[in-house]
């Protein structure tokens, strides 16, 4: 491959997570960079000494509230901690994944496999909207089930995420007990079926991928059991992900016209299997995916070349990152899409060489709508222009452009844009930065320009 | 915030700052009102998730509810000590007891229930129940433009009903008001706002290089000029209801308004009088009250729709919660609303009489209801209103008789 500066620019914006300085001048094709990144296999992983496993931080916010309630019911002899109040453990654990993650997106070399994390992880949506056990664990749940899996298999994923403790809880599954079940009949509890039909609608088949009511409760009835471990045993932690065979609903399962035997856990294991290759999820996922890199309208050319890789490669994801970046479709020069917020100000922040306070990113990212892991519902964030290029979003980063050009008032805007967006910045945007009126305000519109807005 | 200031800027004020600013050539001139006509104000509140409308409407009079209902339903008595008992509307049906404000409105015959009410999807994903819902549609799949901005694109221009645009509340703009007609955007300012100047050249860009996103911001911008030196308000929901309500309430403010609330997607631990259902409800009434404090001006004129996409199951699940349903309640409330009425052909709960043996049916489409507040508050025909607010809604006939 021949150096391309203007398909660099390109590929750093649609592809990656934006340009740092010195990005665009890079020897190496970035075709070449980008398969690279895919090939070595390699998902960065987050550390750090609060990123503890999930048992260990549900655990921890179990000991906290109970430590806090024997301080309101007034037991005396509570040790009393010294100096000011540590912040809630919830809150704490959330802002150490957030600024691991920052820390991953700013010093990615191109940020391909980060993006693709990001998709995954807004595939299989928890949000820490939901209270305190998912406030804690939602980065946790990146971590241990959708960063291993990104450049694995698509199967292997859906079974990691729909079993953590945090999807669990999240869609509500820990407590759905098998009817007839042991602890069905003794308690007189029965199916939440929350998880089961997100399981199809949203992270494999979707919602026109031809299933019914009773494929619903089928799958919800498979999902019986699947729940989290209360108490410390030889099984594992408390909190750690169990699957309790008196909770499990007995007998076969008809989903989708395939029969599931009782055979304890494989039952889900080999459904999940079978939901994973299933058609309707290759082009599901074909389509969620290439809308979410291309095009809000993704040429059905993309999709279909995308959901046959899917099913030919066994859903195996490098392969499927691979056959993205190797489609003509997705060279595009226009810019069709509009960065995410989440997308602008990491790329903003990259391209100012910023060193990212995860307080202040997080309340930028509040006031455009898009924090971290807080999607409002399990569908995850929107994924076009109608939701993020909205008035009063646009109008929101604007305040967020005119902050970043305060903060980086010493940089030149001019030299930003050769840095960050090189062939791409128009006559137009050239026009404005030389007219502005201070360096902040040229910064600002470099960052709002719609070639820095856009990818 | 302390610095809340109750200054509704004048007409002047705005077309002096936003005037000069941005082509209002592309908005037609504000018609005055012939004297006597109404100048109606519409909010439309979408509640997703599906609410459980057997929760917060309850139909103590069917003698399936009780059973259905073990823990979460509501009682005539409530707690026995006076606290927690639903607040009777007629003899059938009884009002979740956190939503006082709305008790009152009704009271006050400025209130109503739809009951039974669902649009025309029957199947169960939120997602495709609040597209419906949203863009008027009769199935999925239509997710370019929604029934509300239809809505205004259709109102006649310059006959007392200014063809100005909507008004569309938080950062991301509901479904329901995406499409032709002029959207405006307004969510509680968080970060210190950039300056005028800086919106100026930014905008100057946009319309050289990139028209959708120039239509956009000016927009944004448009409402800052409205909003200016007004609302602030208070945070959470109420500040945002307080907020949206300020702007609705300035002489040349947005007639038309759509907010999203979300949350009430309750499969577990619902909770009867009180619990995670009440506390969503109590919420919810605190925007009512909203509403109805800063809108006091305007309340003869003012109708809010509550709407969300489908409700829940008739039987609690087997978490203390309900799953995904069909037939729900529609709120109607405000001072144009002829209310004081429960609207329902009640199709019963028992066994038989429920949809596919799990939900409440649906006996009155929501369609029916936005249709028939569109022809009486706004004076749209029928045939404009099933050709291009709902299409392909010819049968399903506007609700009459709803507005004061």
């Amino acid at each position: 491959m021949a150096l391309d500066p203007r398909r660099t620019a390109l590929a750093l914006g649609r592809f990656g997570l934006g340009a740092r300085p010195g990005d665009l001048a890079r020897e190496e094709p970035v075709e070449d960079a980008l398969h690279r990144e895919i090939l070595s296999a390699a998902v960065p992983l987050p550390s750090g000494p609060d990123l503890a496993a999930t048992p260990t931080l549900l655990s921890a916010l179990q000991a906290e509230e109970q430590a806090r309630k024997l301080a309101r019911e007034g037991a005396q002899d509570a040790a009393m901690p010294a100096g000011p109040p540590a912040p809630p453990i919830a809150e704490r654990i959330y802002r150490a994944e957030v600024a691991a993650r920052l820390a991953l997106a700013q010093g990615a070399p191109l940020g391909f496999v980060e993006r693709l994390v990001w998709f995954w992880a807004n595939h299989f949506t928890v949000s820490v909207a939901r209270g305190p056990r998912l406030r804690v664990s939602a980065g946790a749940f990146e971590r241990e089930a959708i960063r291993p899996h990104v450049l694995g298999r698509f199967r292997d994923m859906l079974l990691a995420a729909a079993t953590h403790p945090a999807m669990l809880i999240y869609l509500d599954n820990v407590a759905s007990v098998g009817p007839n079940s042991p602890a069905g009949q003794r308690r007189g509890v029965g199916l939440n079926e929350n998880l089961g039909r997100e399981l199809l609608e949203l992270h494999t088949l979707g919602a026109d991928g031809g299933y019914g009511q009773d494929d619903v409760t089928a799958l919800a009835r498979i999902l019986t059991g699947w729940s989290l471990q209360r108490d410390g045993n030889a099984e594992g932690w408390p909190g750690s992900t169990t699957f309790r065979r008196g909770a499990h609903e007995p007998g076969a399962v008809t989903l989708l016209g395939r029969t599931y035997l009782d055979v304890g856990p494989e039952q889900l294991r080999m459904a999940l299997s079978d939901l994973a290759a299933h058609p309707a999820t290759a082009r599901h996922v074909a389509l969620r995916l290439a809308r979410h890199f291309v095009a809000d309208d993704p040429p059905p050319s993309l999709v279909a070349r995308l959901a046959q890789t899917f099913l030919d490669q066994d859903g195996d994801l490098s392969r499927l990152a691979l056959a993205l970046i190797e489609a003509p479709e997705a060279w595009d020069p226009a810019q069709r899409k509009v960065r995410s917020p989440q997308e602008f100000v990491v790329a903003a922040s990259r391209g100012l060489a910023l060193t990212p306070d995860p307080r202040v990113v997080t309340a930028a990212l509040a006031s455009l709508g898009q924090p971290f892991w807080s999607a409002p519902a399990p569908n995850g964030y929107p994924d076009d222009a109608g939701a993020w290029a909205s008035p009063e979003g646009l109008r929101t980063r604007l305040d967020v452009a005119a902050r970043a050009g305060q903060l980086a008032a010493d940089a030149d805007p001019m030299a930003l844009a050769d840095a960050v967006l090189g062939p791409l910045v128009t006559d137009e945007t050239r026009t404005a930065l030389r007219r502005a009126e201070s360096r902040a305000q040229g910064i600002a519109l470099v960052l709002m320009a719609p070639e820095f807005q856009r990818r | 915030m302390a610095d809340l200031c109750a200054v509704h800027p004048s007409r002047r004020a705005i077309l002096g700052t936003a005037g000069a600013l941005f082509a209002w050539g592309a908005i037609p001139r504000i018609a005055t009102a012939a004297p006597g006509a109404r100048d109606p104000r519409l909010v439309v509140v979408i509640l997703r998730g599906a609410l459980d409308g057997l929760s917060a409407v309850a139909p103590l009079g069917d003698p399936a509810y009780a059973d259905l209902r073990p823990v979460i339903a509501l009682t005539r008595d409530g707690n026995g000590d006076g606290t927690g008992a639903a607040l009777p509307l007629d003899g059938f049906f009884a009002l979740h007891p956190a939503l006082p404000t709305f008790g009152r409105l009704y009271a006050a015959r400025q209130a109503l229930v739809v009951h039974a009410a669902a649009t025309g999807y029957r199947e169960r994903s939120h997602f495709d129940g609040q597209d419906v819902l949203e863009s008027g549609q009769p199935g999925p799949g239509h997710t370019a433009s929604g029934w509300l901005n239809r809505l205004v694109a259709a109102l006649p221009a310059g006959e007392g009903i200014p063809p100005r645009a909507a008004l569309g509340v938080g950062v991301v703009p509901p479904l329901i008001l995406r499409g032709p007609a002029p959207v405006l955007g307004w969510a509680p300012p968080r970060l210190p706002r950039a300056s005028d100047e800086l919106g100026r050249r930014v905008l100057g860009l946009y319309e050289a290089r990139d028209p959708a996103l120039a239509a956009s911001l000016a927009h944004g911008l448009e409402v800052d000029a409205l909003a200016k030196g007004g609302p602030k308000g208070a945070g959470g929901l109420r500040g945002l209801a307080e907020g949206a309500a300020r702007l609705i309430a300035a002489d040349d403010g947005p007639r038309i308004a759509a907010l999203a609330l979300d949350g009430w997607d309750t499969h577990a631990n619902e909770g009867g009088a009180t619990g995670r259902l009440a506390g969503l409800l109590g919420g919810l009434d605190g925007v009512f009250d909203a509403f109805a404090e800063i809108l006091a001006p305007l309340w003869a004129d003012t109708a809010i729709l509550v709407v969300t996409e489908f409700g829940r199951t008739a039987r609690v699940n087997g978490t203390t919660g309900t799953d995904h349903g069909t037939g729900t309640v529609a709120f109607l409330l405000g001072g144009a609303v002829r209310g004081g009425r429960v609207l329902a052909d009640w199709p019963g709960l028992a066994h038989g009489q429920l949809h596919e043996g799990r939900d409440l049916a649906a006996t009155t489409d929501v369609r029916a209801v936005a249709k028939g507040l569109a022809a009486d508050l706004f004076g749209l025909s029928p045939a404009v209103l099933a050709r291009s607010v709902f299409p392909g809604s010819e049968a399903v006939r506007p609700l009459g008789g709803l507005v004061a």
